[in-house]
This record gives C-alpha cells, structure tokens and sequence, in this order.
C-alpha cells in the first residue's frame, strides 16, 4: 500500500467546494461546485479531466492551485496537506505546482511586455540577480520556440498561439513538478491546437513534468492523457486508462459524450456507442437531484436511481465507474461465488 | 442532385473600411447551393465565413464595408442590386438565419413570444392582416418542433430564464417558424456542450429533411460538417480552397491547407496528433498577393507568391485553388 502512495504524486480525498450564494427559509443556500472527489495522480503522467461547463472541473483546477479554500476534504501533494489558499502555501509548494489558463488574452496583462511578464516568476522564486533574468527568459522563449525579440512584444500584438505558449513560458518558468492546464487550447483553432499540445507534450518528456489537463474535448484526450477521468455536476463518473475508456465505455454519460463527438473517420464512426444518444442538459448545482446525479438523462435508468447514490466500484484494475448498473453485477459475482 | 441552382455567389470581393485603408476580407468568393441541398462551410476563426453570410442578407456592418466587385444570385436575381424592399422581403420570407451565441441574438428585455411573434409578423405581414391568435398558436407550434418543453409557458419567459441550449432552440423555432427557401446557420453549436451541440444539431438535420430547406452550416470543426452536410466548402483568408462532397473531400484530400486540417484534428480512435500548421492568418490589411495561403505552405513555389490560383475542377464536383493540382 504504502508503495502506490509513494507513486502520486498529487492524491485528493473527498473534496468538497460549496460556494454560498444566500439563503432562504430552509436555511443557506450552496452551490455545491464539487461534491466529495477522490482522484490522484501519478508522477510523470498526464490524467484528463472532462466535463461540461457547470461540472466543477475548473473548481478541482483552482482548488489544486490555491485559489480556493476546500469545503471539507483534503488534497495531498507529495503527501503533504495543501488544502489552504496558496497566500497560507509555503513558497516551495507554489513554486512545485503551476497552471496554465484557458483565454491567454485574459490571462496575460495587456499593459506589460513579454519580458515583465516572465520576469515575475524569477523575481518570487529565485535569489537571482536581475541582470541574469534576461537570459534564463531566452532560454524560455526558445524552449517553446518563440525567438528572444518576443521580450520587448506586447500580448495584444501576438497571435492567440503565441500568447497561449507565453503563457506556457510562464508556467515553466519556476521549474514546476506539476501543471494544471485548464482547457489551454479550447480557445484557439485546430491546427495551432496541434502546435501547442505536442510542444507541452515534448517539455513533458524534457522536464519531467505531470499533467492535470482539464478539457471538455474527449478527442482531444484520447491522444495526450494517460488516464482520464469523467465528471458530472461535482461528482467523478468514470475513471480508466485512455485506451478502455473509448474501448469500452460503462458508465451511461460516458457512452453519451462519446457519442456526441463529431468523427472524421469511419474507424471512429466504429467506435462510438450507438444505443446512447444524447437528451436532456446538466441540472443546476444548486438543485443537484437526489440519488445518481445523472439519473435524469439517463437511458439505463432504474428504480434505486433516483434514491440511493451510487459508491465507487473498480470493474477492473485502474478502471473505475460510480453507476448501480455496474453495482448489481458485483453483487451477482459476490453471490454466485 | 440535378436541383436549380437556389444561391450562387461570384466572385465576391468585400473589404472593411479601416483606419489606414481596407481590410480585404473576402478576395472572390464562389458558392453554389442547389435546393434542398446541405452545404457546410468550413475555415478557422477570422477566415470570413460570417462576412460571406452577412453578405447574402446584406446586414453587415453599414457604412463600414465596399464591395468592389462580385454578384449575389438568390433565384436568379442579384442581391447587390435589390432595392431595400426586395431586401426586406428576402430577410423576412426567404433567407433565415441561426446565428452563433444565442444570447446576443435574443434581445433580452423581451420575452420569448414576442420575439417569435416579430418573426412571424414580419414574415407574412406582406399579404395578409395576421390575428394575434394566430401568431401565438404559430409560435406554439414552432417552439413545440423544436421539442421545447412547456411551449405555452416558455412563450412568456424571458431569455435569462432559459439554459443555453434552450435559448439556441428559441433561436432555431424563430428561423423555422415560417417556411423559408434557405437556412443560414452560424456556427449553431459553437457556444453550446458537446452533448448539447449533438442534439442541437441532430434537431437542424430533422427539420432541414422533413421540410426540404437548403441549409449553408458554418462551422470550424471538419467533424461537424461530415455529419450535417452534403458537399463542404473549406475558406481560408477569404478565399475558397477547396469544395467536394463530404465523402470525397474526407478520402482525398487535394489542398495542403485541407490536409493539414485534417491531420491536426485529434481521433478518438488514438494515434497522436500531426505537428499542425506552423504560422497565422495573413494580415487582411496587406495580404501576400498571390496564392494566400503561401507563406504558410510546404510546398510553395515561385509562382504561388505572383497570382492568386484558380479555382479549378479536377473531378466532378472536387474543385481546389492549388497550383500543384495543374502538374
């Protein structure tokens, strides 16, 4: 045991993030974001994480980088505690975990050069002279291939690619062990999409970093995450290696997002489950239904559904789904054994 | 496919007033939709396909734009030459149009029923003295075909009250809330979920087929298009790449341009991602004078930076602006 938990390098338990939005009769009411979360990840992988807008994806994101207090629950960063906002964080762990923002046009301040810009991250974490800065910003730049005259640019005068990998430079630039990328490419056109994420897949390699990519685009997934894991309004559905997850979807949303990617290919066509179509929105996280969450638009439904919420089985080794369908069978396994 | 020939759009130049001269958007635009046809239309952000359709209606920015040459034809009558009362009556009889956030599209300080109304108003007001009666029961009814829950309450709500995809819905129900000849759609699912964005456009596909409109569906995903559209036309920097249909386009590829789309769309089936298409769109305030395409192609030579190429047939229907297609 004690050996998986030298592997991860980032492990949430049961996280929660209520946001209070007012109150009436009954008494406060939340916003319940992210619902009770068990997720880790290991060193040097990347773990996806999708969902609708309204999931609670972004919320994990910003709950792992600091910019909110957990409700209740914890999250373990090389085993230590970090479940606070990042001003109570000691500097070495803010140095440790970085993120990357969606909309680098508003991620990046218009009012500075590039050069003010990178030269942030050195002035918080390192003791170096500022005449050294200059050169350990080339280095960036070159790392994600922009040449050093970017320094003296403004981000309104680069394309939306470019500022996207500036904003990468950033990120790496307090030499990270861990990268939060929330949704970094959802803003920008296909084939500087391409551009960007093999280059974050290249440093990768070359720094040794670990991943939580944050997308609502499974295809996407399929070619960058080791492992990805499905939410649904604050809750984890599904998670599994990215190979059996197109292979063999279980839970019922994720045969439904499966479905709804639009394919190019017919090798693709093949893979996309035909029993589930798509039907109904995500309920509000204020009215989260009672029992499975997804019940509503579920086409598996059964009567415990709307009652009891479902717990967390392992199907098989690493591959994990929150459903009663899968609950049953168990059962049925448990018994005939 | 031996329909008339509903749109047709020739070599249609549009430039944007500027401080510091034009912008050359659209540097000859060819489209052709027969009727009842499904045409998407595809390109990146900022490559002109909304220009194109705001052209077709003639709602783009006033005083703002020149047109320096180029003809519209909707059934045979050019659309540059028609005085504001024709206009009018192709916006409100002919040509409906679903834009891409259906927020901005809703105006927000009026509820629902009265905005359907408008539409229907306006789209048969030209003959007959409509009832308020009836208006309601041809929004009703409307709103009810795009599988809108409630449709009697939702005439009384306000846009705020309604999810997204609901409000993309009220949009659809406005556009095929009396019969028209040719659907406009902009980007429909752009701004929605994936799971919202599939039924939003399996809903399009149904009612397109049940009543036999043409509809042009601009998109930037290759994905969306292959699944809604008969015959895709690719844009790039104003100018049309390259048109086939859907099958043909997604099997052999012809324009370095459509093949490095192509390539750089992410599968589900796996297999990792191409290295993309280095560069950015050209400047529109002075863009490279030949092939537009050039400064970020592999395979440039000499006479691509001199002339802009044709737009050429290779096999029926398969037309592509390359010059390596000449040999």
């Amino acid at each position: 045991m004690e050996q998986v938990t030298n592997n991860e390098i980032l492990k949430i338990e049961k996280l929660k993030k209520y946001f209070h939005i007012g109150k009436d009769k009954q008494g406060p009411i939340y916003v319940r974001a992210v619902d009770g979360v068990d997720l880790n990840i290991k060193y040097g992988e990347t773990l996806g994480l999708v969902g609708e807008s309204g999931s609670g994806k972004s919320t994990i994101a910003y709950t792992v980088v600091g910019m909110y207090r957990p409700t209740s629950g914890q999250i373990l960063f090389k085993g230590k505690n970090i479940g606070m906002e990042a001003s109570k964080r000691p500097l070495s762990i803010k140095k440790e975990i970085q993120i990357v923002f969606q909309d680098p046009g508003s991620s990046l301040n218009p009012r500075q050069t590039i050069e003010q810009i990178l030269a942030l991250p050195f002035r918080i974490h390192t003791q170096m002279p500022k005449r050294q800065f200059r050169e350990k910003m080339v280095e960036l730049l070159e790392k994600v291939e922009l040449s050093a005259d970017y320094l003296y640019k403004s981000p309104p005068s680069i394309g939306g690619g470019e500022k996207q990998m500036v904003a990468v430079a950033r990120a790496m630039a307090s030499n990270p062990s861990l990268i939060v990328l929330d949704e970094p490419t959802s803003a920008l056109d296909v084939s500087v999409q391409a551009k960007i994420i093999n280059k974050l897949m290249d440093l990768q390699k070359e720094m040794h970093l670990t991943y939580l990519f944050i997308t609502h685009d499974l295809s996407l997934m399929r070619n960058v995450a080791n492992r990805i894991a499905i939410m649904y309004l604050g809750k984890i559905c599904e998670v599994a290696e990215a190979v059996t997850f197109f292979e063999k979807p279980l839970h019922p949303y994720t045969q439904m997002l499966i479905s709804s990617v639009p394919v190019i290919t017919e090798e693709e066509k093949k893979l996309k489950p035909k029993k589930v179509i798509s039907t109904g929105e995500i309920p509000s996280p204020v009215n989260i239904p009672p029992g499975c969450s997804f019940h509503l638009r579920c086409p598996y439904k059964m009567s415990i559904c709307s009652k009891v919420d479902p717990e967390m089985i392992e199907v098989s080794s690493g591959h994990i789904v929150r459903c009663h369908l899968f609950a049953k069978l168990e059962n049925k396994k448990t018994r005939k054994e | 496919m031996n329909n008339k020939i509903l749109l047709e759009i020739k070599d249609l130049h549009v430039w944007y007033r500027v401080y510091g001269g034009y912008l050359k958007v659209l540097n000859g635009i060819y489209l052709m939709v027969r009727e009842g046809e499904r045409v998407g239309l595809v390109g990146e952000a900022g490559c002109g396909k909304t220009t194109t359709m705001k052209s077709i209606l003639q709602i783009l920015p006033p005083g703002d734009f020149h047109i320096p040459q180029g003809q519209i034809f909707y059934k045979g009558q050019d659309v540059l030459k028609m005085s504001f009362k024709e206009l009018q009556r192709l916006r409100s009889r002919e040509i409906a149009m679903i834009f891409q956030d259906p927020t901005a599209a809703l105006n927000p300080v009026f509820i629902i029923g009265t905005q359907i109304g408008d539409v229907i108003k306006y789209s048969s007001a030209f003959e007959e003295n409509v009832h308020q009666e009836k208006i309601k029961t041809l929004s009703t009814k409307a709103l009810k075909e795009v599988s809108l829950p409630d449709p009697e309450r939702m005439l009384i709500n306000y846009p705020f009250q309604l999810s997204g995809g609901m409000r993309q819905r009220v949009c659809i129900a406005m556009a095929i809330s009396s019969p028209r000849n040719l659907l406009l759609a902009d980007e429909p699912g752009t701004s929605l979920d994936v799971t919202i964005q599939d039924q939003i456009h399996r809903l399009l596909n149904e009612l397109v087929e049940k009543r036999n409109t043409a509809i042009i569906l601009i998109t930037h995903s290759l994905g969306v298009a292959r699944e809604m559209t008969d015959r895709i036309y690719v844009m790039y920097a104003g100018t049309i790449i390259e048109t086939a249909t859907a099958e043909v386009l997604f099997k052999n590829p012809v324009h370095p341009y459509t093949k490095g789309l192509l390539a750089s769309i992410p599968k589900i089936s796996g297999g990792g991602i191409a290295k993309g298409i280095s560069g950015k769109l050209p400047s529109y305030l002075n863009p490279p004078s030949g092939c537009r395409f050039q400064p970020r192609c592999e395979q440039e030579s000499p006479i691509c930076s001199e002339e802009p190429p044709q737009l050429l047939e290779i096999e029926k229907d398969h037309l592509v602006a390359c010059y390596l297609t000449k040999g």
